[in-house]
């Protein structure tokens, strides 16, 4: 490169290269790194979704706060609360049924049952667990009917949030916090009288005499209510909730979802009699809004099958209630399964293009087509349906009959290893064992503790003052575990090796409830 | 990157990684996801201040809440210790066989005399107590000082051939291979051995036994029974500390063996010494 001469004073641009640079944040590419919520103001739908809503909403939430004041009789030995998890005790009763510890497995085969149910309704009918009985779904409903009632609808409500702190918006905002407050309080209220009596909780909580970890655990269930139904709402379902990822995998072509049907909506227009004046094709969709306006999601259905979407249904009551304004026939937002939609957007779809023309689906009196594809419940049986259905069943029926055939009376027995047998003064040899018996009904009982095998032996058992014998009566207390410390003495004459192997028996002579052990009794190879 | 690449389905701007034509979007986080990260960091920082956190060159900063695992585990032994504070008092205040009757006070003392033979007595006595050549067997009905509660006290209280206990429980066998002769010490063991089994040579038995009526009955009784005031062993029974048969008698007899047992009481307190009885005693021998 030749050097600038001075007297010029001129650069000549083409001597100097172009680098292909930029600042990294240059103002170009900058993005923001967070984005601000958009508040979201559902409007109050009605229709046939929303009463059913509504019932869904009653019976949850009845089931919830409700369930913990029901009794049930169990007698003398039993709390007579229906739902009981007693921590405290390990004893979990629900209703008829009380369940140990180690019987957990009918909780988890339960949940399991919830698992395969889940995967059921939502292939049959998409995700109606986000849209009509998740617990986030139904109190951010609750939540809205607050502020609805204490704001207004959509319009007035955007209005008070735009407009300046008075003190009217004042009070009404102090009021909706203070009622969510309230509700929240009352969530977290229930939730304990699961695990514990419920009437002696809720006066103890109310005279300040229950446990810390009681007002700790209503605190913090109070906050996240508040939180959850109140603040955070859709955030929960769209960014904490990883159900909207599992979904994808639950849905198939088969499975209702709601939808809009391009195919008669298509293309929309606030001014549909200029546009058939004007020779275009133009669908039922009018572009009101009224389906964004009620989402309590913020989205539009529109756009298609979203991962916001909860399938709660609104929609289609708002856009059915737009339709019957309009004397069109309702369901240009419906439960549709995708390939009905596919197909019916084929017939919509003139071959060679791409674009709708809802025309083609109608008859020439404005009815549709009788090649329109409809839901029929025959979709609902396919081999998938099938498989969870027989899975659910299957681990259903498994479930009750251990549940119905289950012991109430069980002896576990652990044998001495350390040492395994003693020799004794006249040369028999004795073994001990621990011995635990389950009495697990809530009544005290006499069990009979018999050995069955083992020649010649005789047991005998510590801190009981009973002759040894071959049989003992034993007192269990009602729904409790009795452990023994038991004894078994063979002859030097009778022992035939080195491991023989016996049977504890218990039995309890009143019902025939009976179960058996079988024991190792060991002793030292010469004493054969 | 200069270029803003556009994900042409969403209308996103990616980030610019591409991974095999995959390229990923760059949505914006949600501020209330953003202002949560925020305070995680200033909670954080809040804890390294509150508690211990930062590491210097011999300790680490204390923290102003003052926490210590070290505290606190004292703070749980010390409420450990309290609670069962009314077992340990009742143990103080009644004797052992009164312990052993009453269900709970029993089952403390079992597990709290377990605890401490785990500790202190396993290595002689075995780790389930089951002895060894020439360290009893605390598990079976044989006892050389006797088996009840208040005798097994007694014995771990003040030991055996503790020498530096003037209560200690004496006994001494006299080594008979000065006092009589091999043929009698064969005749004796051949009848000693009788009385629980058989001999090789039965015409050893009954000179055997009359050596033993001249030497042995003093301490070890007419019948060879033993005499656990003097802790003199039972010999007609099933159960050898240093064996049995002839010859692991004769040499018993001739230069016997003589265990030395510690007293325990100044060592461990009068009331761990009644846990340990007790425990012994539960252990299926106890008179």
């Amino acid at each position: 490169m030749p050097p600038v001469r001075m007297e010029t004073h001129v650069l000549d641009n083409t001597q100097v290269e172009r680098l292909e640079a930029e600042a990294v944040n240059s103002a170009k590419t900058r993005q923001p790194l967070y984005a601000a919520r958009k508040k979201i103001f559902p409007k109050r739908a009605s229709g046939n979704f929303r009463r059913f809503k509504w019932l869904v909403m009653a019976i949850t939430l009845g089931i919830y706060y409700l369930t913990p004041w029901l009794r049930w009789d169990r007698g003398p030995f039993a709390p007579d609360q229906a739902v009981l998890l007693d921590l405290a005790n390990r004893r979990f009763y629900f209703f008829f049924i009380e369940i140990w510890p180690q019987e957990f497995y009918y909780v988890a085969g339960l949940l399991v049952m919830a698992g395969v149910g889940l995967f059921l309704i939502t292939s049959t009918v998409g995700r109606a667990w986000c849209g009509y009985t998740c617990p986030q779904t139904v109190w951010v409903d609750l939540f809205l009917v607050v502020e609805r009632a204490i704001e207004g609808d959509r319009n007035a409500r955007m209005k008070l949030d735009a407009g300046p702190w008075t003190a009217r918006k004042l009070l009404l905002r102090v009021s909706k916090h203070a009622i969510w407050l309230v509700i929240g309080a009352a969530t977290g209220g229930a939730w304990i009288f699961y695990f514990a009596d419920a009437p002696t909780l809720a006066r103890d909580l109310f005279t300040g005499a229950a446990a810390p970890i009681a007002y700790i655990t209503v605190a913090v269930l109070t906050a996240t209510t508040y939180t959850f139904g109140g603040l955070m709402r859709e955030q929960v379902c769209t960014y904490m909730c990883p159900w909207p990822r599992i979904q994808a995998a639950m849905l198939d072509e088969n499975s209702l979802t709601v939808t809009y049907n391009d195919w008669r909506g298509e293309p929309r227009s606030r001014h549909a009699k200029k546009v058939v004046a004007a020779g275009l094709p133009v669908g039922d969709c009018v572009d009101c809004n009224a389906c964004v306006a009620v989402c309590p999601m913020g989205i539009d259905i529109r756009d298609g099958q979203q991962l916001e979407c909860i399938t709660c249904a609104l929609c289609i009551d708002a856009c059915d209630g737009v339709m019957d304004k309009l004397g069109r026939e309702g369901g240009l937002i419906s439960y549709a399964t995708l390939s009905d939609y596919n197909a019916n957007m084929m017939l919509a779809t003139a071959s060679g293009s791409t674009s709708v023309n809802p025309s083609l689906v109608r008859k020439a009196d404005g009815t549709f087509t009788d090649k329109l594809a409809h839901f029929h419940i025959r979709k609902i049986f396919r081999p998938r349906t099938y498989i969870y259905m027989a899975v659910w069943s299957l681990i259903g029926v498994g479930l009750l009959y251990s549940l119905l055939t289950r012991d109430r009376l069980e002896v576990h027995v652990l044998h001495d290893r350390n040492p395994q047998f003693v020799t004794l003064s006249d040369g028999s040899i004795r073994n001990g064992y621990t011995v635990k018996l389950l009495n697990m009904i809530p009544e005290p009982r006499t069990i009979m503790v018999t050995m069955q095998g083992l020649p010649g032996a005789e047991m005998s058992v510590v801190g009981i003052d009973l002759p040894v014998g071959r049989s003992v009566p034993i007192s269990v207390e009602p729904d409790r575990l009795k452990m023994l410390k038991i004894f078994v003495r063979q002859p030097a004459g009778h022992i035939q090796g080195a491991a023989q192997t016996f049977t504890f028996r218990v039995e309890d002579k009143a019902s025939f409830e009976a179960d058996e052990y079988t024991a190792t009794f060991n002793a030292p190879e010469i004493a054969r | 990157m200069s270029d803003q690449h556009i994900d042409e389905i969403s209308g996103v701007s990616t980030t610019g990684h591409e991974w095999d034509g995959i390229r990923e979007l760059n949505n914006p986080l949600p501020r209330w996801w953003v202002i949560t990260f925020y305070v995680t960091i200033v909670w954080a920082i809040g804890y390294t201040i509150a508690y211990p956190a930062w590491p210097l060159l011999h300790s680490a900063t204390s923290g102003v809440l003052g926490y210590s695992s070290r505290n606190e585990v004292k703070g749980e032994l010390a409420a450990a210790e309290t609670a069962k504070g009314k077992y340990v008092s009742a143990v103080e205040s009644k004797t052992v066989s009164e312990i052993a009757a009453d269900d709970t006070l029993r089952e403390f003392a079992v597990a709290a005399g377990g605890a401490a033979f785990k500790v202190n007595c396993i290595q002689c006595h075995g780790s389930g107590a089951q002895g060894s050549k020439g360290f009893p067997n605390l598990n079976d009905d044989d006892w050389l000082w006797g088996g009840k509660a208040d005798q097994i006290q007694q014995t771990i209280t003040h030991g055996i051939r503790f020498a530096a206990d003037p209560d200690t429980r004496l006994s001494e066998m006299p080594a008979f291979g000065d006092i009589i002769t091999n043929d009698q010490i064969a005749q004796v063991s051949a009848y000693v051995a009788s009385l629980s089994g058989k001999v090789a040579d039965a015409s050893l038995v009954e000179p055997g036994a009359k050596v033993f009526a001249e030497n042995c009955v003093a301490c070890h009784g007419d019948n060879a029974k033993g005499n656990k005031e003097l802790g003199g062993p039972d010999l007609t029974d099933a159960i050898w500390l240093y064996g049995s048969g002839e010859a692991a008698i004769a040499a018993q007899v001739r230069a016997p063996k003589m265990g030395v047992m510690p007293a325990w009481g100044a060592r461990l307190g009068e009331t761990k010494v009644k846990e340990l009885a007790v425990y012994v005693h539960s252990l299926g021998g106890g008179e």
